[in-house]
């Protein structure tokens, strides 16, 4: 029997063409443990031909799909397994040409950024790990569209504090070798604690160990949909906000679910999961934090803020759920601020403080995430913020990350600019206090206890 | 059965519908459904659910073939696969 609801169809237009709905990206994910070699050259190559076999037909099938579903599907883009796992065996001293073949493999099928550059320290090195973290900046510096992640802390390993101190210096060096773009290589390097394994969202995707040969994963998005929800429901209780955000979520979910197994079955990968994140871009209509704002803040950052976004993510979640067979990722709402209207806005206007954003990644789905700081910052001080922000991860038991851009020659006030999807941000102040010789000490936190829980 | 939804939103005019109905003949497109009507300030929205299996070019080549009709008479007309709509709207 055919029937129509044009309500239902008007609807679905109006979200897509007004409220920017979208799929944030179709990522594939693709291992590269087949490729170990004894001989860099030879690695590089098997790298590159299996991600330009494998990813052949992704950038196609991803337009076919928009076409076909009148959807747009911003990004398209792979993981690979941890270039630390299968590096190792060349015995080189410098990963650099891996990062040059993924990127030549990106360039070749067409994707946005590809992920994986990545090592799993939290509990500590192996010789490939320690390649990997010293290639990362020149890596990050000379690729186009490579990005990095190193994983520092697990809840059930405690925090590597000699990653922590390395860390600071990786992204400092990464920014200064990319002076010129406003330190841009650190804004494709994330430093994470629980980091997971089927993370579509770049900067931070990775194909993890307990992955298939070859998966489809997809990252949703919507926050302007969300947002105009709620201008319907304006000044009615907090219960009624949650179950707003909840049966919003439950759709453009439901979306993602659709393109995913859509994406798969054409593709013939398995379908992974779909990642119910809000992901927030600086276009107009496409921020968080308006969202915040839309329940009665006047500016994200604002007293209220920790309890607004908890109560987001916690009904952005349990909408989703739902609506999707195999939910995962990092899953929540995401609050980078170079990459969301609202926030550039509240750290522009002084009410989003660094140490705010702290607080306010107890509850989202991530951490500190494309924030400029000051160039002069000193590397200690942004280990100090990755070792906070990752306890915050390691005793919360979610997963938690940085992504700070120290920007080269520049001050509180100024604005850095990244361009496309990385958007532009105000440079924001950190705390000038010492932390030298406590990120000096080096060693484990230990992994905490999980009874006894205050 | 394959089906989509033709969906034409712009300013009413005498042959809408008509001119719809044909170009989508030409494709080989059969009409379900439809329903149509005028919004406020003269709005004409009308919505067509029809099937595509036995049509008789490519997807992208019927959406362009709207579009390019579309454009000809100052409306949108857009084509969408139907899972979109009952995948965000049916449980």
């Amino acid at each position: 029997m055919a029937t129509m609801n044009p309500h239902e169809i008007l609807e679905t237009i109006r979200m897509i063409d007004q409220e920017n709905l979208d799929i944030r990206t179709i990522t594939m994910g693709i291992s590269l443990r087949d490729c170990v070699s004894d001989s860099m050259g030879r690695l590089c190559e098997k790298i590159y031909d299996k991600i330009c076999r494998t990813a052949r037909d992704l950038v196609r099938t991803g337009r076919d799909i928009e076409e076909e579903y009148g959807i747009p599907i911003v990004n398209k883009r792979i993981s690979v397994t941890p270039v630390s796992m299968i590096a190792e065996g060349t015995g080189a001293s410098d990963y650099t040409p891996i990062a040059r073949a993924l990127d030549r493999a990106a360039k070749e099928v067409g994707v946005n950024f590809i992920g994986g550059f990545s090592a799993l320290v939290h509990k500590g090195y192996t010789a490939g790990d320690r390649t990997l973290i010293r290639s990362i900046a020149e890596s990050l510096a000379t690729t186009e569209y490579v990005c990095s992640s190193v994983n520092v802390g697990t809840t059930k390993a405690g925090i590597n504090m000699d990653a922590v101190a390395e860390m600071g210096g990786v992204i400092k060096r990464a920014a200064e070798l990319t002076a010129g773009q406003d330190g841009l290589a650190a804004a494709k390097l994330v430093v994470f604690c629980n980091a997971v394994e089927d993370n579509p969202f770049m900067a931070g995707a990775f194909h993890g160990p307990g992955e298939p040969e070859c998966v489809i994963n997809v990252g949703v998005s919507g926050p302007g949909v969300v947002k105009s929800a709620l201008e319907a429901v304006r000044g009615k209780p907090f219960d009624v906000v949650a179950e707003t955000v909840k049966r919003t979520a439950f759709r453009i979910t439901r979306m993602g679910q659709l393109v995913a197994r859509e994406a798969s079955r054409r593709l013939q990968v398995p379908f992974g999961i779909v990642d119910l994140s809000l992901a927030p871009t600086p276009a107009v209509g496409d921020s968080v934090a308006h969202i915040l704002t839309e329940m009665g803040l006047e500016m994200a950052g604002a007293p209220g803020t920790t309890a607004a976004l908890a109560l987001l993510n916690d009904a952005v979640k349990k909408g989703g759920v739902m609506a999707s067979s195999h939910v995962g990722g990092l899953s929540g709402a995401f609050i980078p601020v170079s990459e969301d209207a609202g926030m550039i806005e509240a750290a522009e206007a002084g009410a989003l403080t660094l140490e705010k954003l702290e607080a306010m990644t107890c509850v989202c789905s991530v951490g500190l995430d494309m924030i400029a700081v000051p160039g002069d910052t000193p590397a200690e001080t942004l280990s100090a913020i990755i070792a906070d922000e990752a306890a915050i991860g390691m005793i919360n038991q979610k997963t938690t990350a940085v992504r700070i851009i120290p920007a080269p020659g520049k001050i509180v006030g100024d604005s850095v600019e990244f361009g496309g999807l990385l958007g532009h941000a105000p440079v924001m102040a950190v705390n000038r206090f010492g932390c030298g010789d406590f990120i000096r000490r080096g060693g484990r936190i230990p992994a905490p206890i999980h009874s006894l829980r205050n | 059965m394959k089906k989509a939804i033709v969906t034409v939103v712009g300013d009413d005019k005498v042959g809408i519908i008509s001119s719809v109905a044909t170009r989508l003949s030409q494709y080989q497109i059969n009409i379900l459904d439809i329903t149509q009507t005028i919004m406020k300030d003269d709005v004409f929205v009308m919505l067509a659910l029809v099937d595509i299996e036995q049509a008789s070019a490519p997807f992208h080549e019927v959406k362009e073939g709207l579009d390019a009709l579309g454009q000809a008479m100052g409306l949108s007309i857009r084509i969408q696969r139907e899972d979109i709509f009952n995948s965000m709207h049916k449980v």
